[in-house]
């Protein structure tokens, strides 16, 4: 027996594939930046990189307040509980077409390795590339007859974080895509994200007293 | 659902800001009119001169051209007697050495060396009326001034071959005297387009093709367009023309820049402006020079003085430059040149006759530039290199002048006697300098600043010229990290590596994920 259930609401998804569109738009003009390939035009790529880089600062600033808002912040609260189930269910089960060992639901939709891996992307990478973006696009060239404390010497400490930090994205990338594709279904979990339902089988969830008890307990605080 | 789409709402309603406000910004188009209407605005001389009596006494000497002009331009002489047109030397400040008399009286090049010795050819660019050496030249004398030079607007006057800058005898003095004015491009480039001997040899982007040329070859001068003479942008005071160039100059004072008209950030785009802090504007609007004539480039005395049946001779290539000149040794031509680019902060260092050379190595350089990326006053600039074998003393480890030019045989000038050792046995001895009786050569390069021939700005250095990986145009200005050029090795191999291992993992667990769904598959059939 299987339910629908809405997962993903409309702000998320909007947030979702906004974000997706924008990391790709920027990484393709930003690797042009890094002089890795000529594909827009050198200035065309710095002009859309910034544009974009703006946009997802904007984009950041609401998502941060939905995330707050809503609560939905808590999803990324890392947890060990599960994580070696987790772990255990990438390298062997999924082989062998057991479950999944934690069950999607509203409170609780990522799984531990998720709530690892998004936290360090909000946390760590993000900010970093937003920080030494910004910088990157704003700092001030040395030049004579202002004030010294506010000039930035050299770019280059500044590009070795952000070129860093757009090749950790890419790699996170490459292996988000792949993971879309181990729902319940080969396309399941991409339909989920497009449409924010996504078809549960319906049983007795196993972890619905740890996760989303806690949750609950945490929300009606 | 209203909540989304309020959402949804303000954000397009503030991207729609942040778009206005980081694209394009309305620039101030009025300003670069405005400057074209001001330029335009030529100012016409108030007096006709040809209506003066004095002007029309018969003139027997260019010398009473010169005192008639100065019965009325009283203190004008003075002027121009503290001028470097006149003296040929001005004090400047060299860094480690002190104040230094430097100019074309005691300056070493890799073109013709020097003109100490040689005066009586290559005075003809003095503004005096006959110098046979500036020894003996009377630099208080100012009957000997050449005011025609500069201010002859009949375009007829001309100075004498090898007469040490006094004019030709046969011109019509009068006619001369009547047409005087303010100098006009024919005025300044009769000396300084044909710096080196010729046509565009020394500078590459100062050539006869600068008389009128058009919108490609120069957006200011252009006949059709702004028609700028020169000293629309040297301005003059007093006598004291705008602008030095640092082959000579070694201080960084009274230099002219692009900015006193175009201001510091003249672009529609942010991106550019920032660039002004760092890049000089000729560094982009000038991506070639030489376009229309070739310019030397290097320039090697050790062939000269071969002769053939006992007689000087010449070679040419394709295009009418000399090759080889018995007189000069053998050249290479440039046409349509990249510059090169260096860090400048307005000072450079000159290698003084005398001086000792250290490393014989490296090529000497002649004016060395000082600059560098951590230096806040420094800008990249585009210069000419020019490259020489010339003549090096390898006991005192200096460089050697020979004495190149000489009225009669017999002297010892190479010019006239094509004997190496003799000519500069006493081109030193006339310089009161050592001279160890054996010569060899050394190699020095010479850095010419790029100023003039400025494109127009759909032809300027694109972005991808510098920021590129290949065949950057400052791939020789290592000093600094640049976006497009530069990469951090360990960051760059180890990004791809782990973007790598990622596409490897993902095809090693998808591929095992359907060989096992295979397996599976096959044994519920089973």
């Amino acid at each position: 027996m299987k339910e629908k259930i809405y997962i993903y609401k409309a702000f998320e998804r909007f947030w979702h594939w906004m974000q997706s569109l924008l990391i790709f738009f920027l990484a393709a003009t930003g690797f042009e930046i890094h002089g890795m390939y000529s594909f827009f035009g050198y200035q065309n790529a710095v002009t859309y990189h910034n544009f974009a880089a703006y946009s997802f600062i904007i984009l950041i600033i609401f998502a941060i307040f939905w995330h707050f808002s809503t609560g939905e912040w808590r999803q990324y609260i890392p947890t060990t509980k599960f994580l070696k189930a987790q772990l255990n269910y990438y390298l062997f089960g999924i082989f062998r077409n057991e479950p999944h060992p934690t069950k999607k639901t509203v409170l609780s939709k990522l799984n531990p390795l998720q709530k690892l891996t998004y936290l360090g992307l909000k946390i760590l990478v993000i900010p970093t590339m937003v920080i030494s973006g910004l910088l990157y696009m704003n700092y001030r060239y040395p030049h004579e007859g202002n004030i010294e404390g506010l000039n930035i010497d050299s770019v280059e400490v500044i590009a070795i974080f952000h070129t860093a930090g757009a090749f950790l994205l890419m790699a996170f990338v490459i292996v988000h895509l792949y993971l879309i594709t181990t729902g319940e279904t080969i396309t399941s979990n991409l339909k989920a994200m497009i449409t924010g339902y996504e078809e549960i089988e319906k049983q007795e969830d196993p972890n619905k007293e740890i996760n989303s008890n806690n949750i609950e307990g945490e929300l009606t605080k | 659902m209203k909540k989304i789409f309020i959402t949804l709402g303000l954000l397009i309603i503030i991207l729609g800001i942040v778009l206005v406000t980081l694209g394009n910004r309305t620039y101030d188009d009025s300003k670069l009119e405005k400057l074209k209407y001001k330029k335009s605005d030529k100012a016409k001389t108030s007096v006709d001169h040809s209506k003066f009596p004095i002007l029309q006494k018969k003139f027997n000497s260019p010398s009473e051209v010169t005192l008639a002009c100065l019965s009325c331009h009283n203190g004008r002489a003075q002027e121009v007697m503290r001028s470097n047109h006149w003296n040929w030397e001005e004090p400047v400040y060299i860094k480690g050495r002190g104040i230094v008399y430097l100019g074309k009286k005691n300056a070493i090049n890799n073109f013709c060396l020097g003109t100490e010795g040689s005066e009586l050819a290559c005075a003809k660019c003095h503004v005096g009326l006959g110098m046979e050496s500036s020894e003996t030249f009377d630099f208080r004398d100012s009957s000997k001034i050449d005011c025609m030079v500069c201010h002859d607007n009949s375009e007829t006057y001309a100075k004498g071959k090898e007469m040490g800058g006094a004019p030709d005898p046969n011109l019509d003095l009068n006619e001369i005297a009547q047409h005087i004015g303010k100098p006009k491009r024919t005025n300044c480039g009769v000396c300084h387009f044909f710096g080196g001997g010729g046509n565009n040899v020394k500078h590459g982007d100062l050539e006869k093709a600068m008389f009128e040329p058009n919108r490609n070859i120069d957006v200011h001068m252009a006949v059709e367009g702004m028609n700028m003479s020169c000293v629309d942008c040297h301005e003059t005071k007093n006598h004291n023309i705008g602008g030095r160039l640092y082959s000579l100059a070694s201080d960084n004072l009274n230099r002219i820049y692009c900015e006193n008209c175009h201001e510091n950030t003249p672009h529609n785009e942010d991106i550019l402006n920032k660039h002004t802090l760092t890049v000089a504007c000729q560094t982009c609007h000038i991506p070639v020079y030489a376009k229309v004539n070739a310019t030397k480039t290097y320039w090697d005395w050790s062939t000269a003085a071969k002769l053939k049946d006992g007689k000087p001779y010449e070679e040419f290539d394709e295009e009418g430059n000399h090759t080889y000149l018995s007189t000069k040794g053998s050249f290479k031509w440039g046409k349509n040149l990249k510059p090169d680019y260096v860090w400048f902060n307005g000072t450079a260092n000159h290698y003084l006759l005398g001086d000792k050379i250290q490393d014989t190595t490296k090529p000497l350089v002649l004016n060395q530039l000082y600059g560098s990326y951590s230096d806040r006053r420094s800008k990249i600039v585009p210069v000419k290199s020019m490259y020489s074998n010339q003549y090096f003393d390898p006991y005192y480890k200096n460089i050697l002048i020979p004495k190149l030019y000489s009225k009669e045989k017999g002297v010892g000038a190479l010019w006239q006697d094509f004997d190496v050792n003799k000519a500069i046995e006493v081109g030193m001895y006339e310089k009161g300098l050592p001279y160890s009786g054996k010569y060899s050569y050394i190699e020095t390069k010479m850095y010419w600043n790029v100023n003039h021939m400025v494109s127009p700005k759909e032809q300027s250095v694109k972005c991808i010229e510098c920021h590129t990986r290949n065949d950057s145009r400052l791939k020789d200005l290592k000093d600094f990290y640049m976006p497009g050029r530069d990469y951090n090795k360990f960051v760059e191999s180890a990004g791809i590596g782990v973007i790598f291992l990622s596409f490897v993992l993902v095809l090693i667990h998808g591929g095992t994920r359907i060989i096992s769904s295979r397996k599976s598959k096959n044994k519920e059939i089973k």
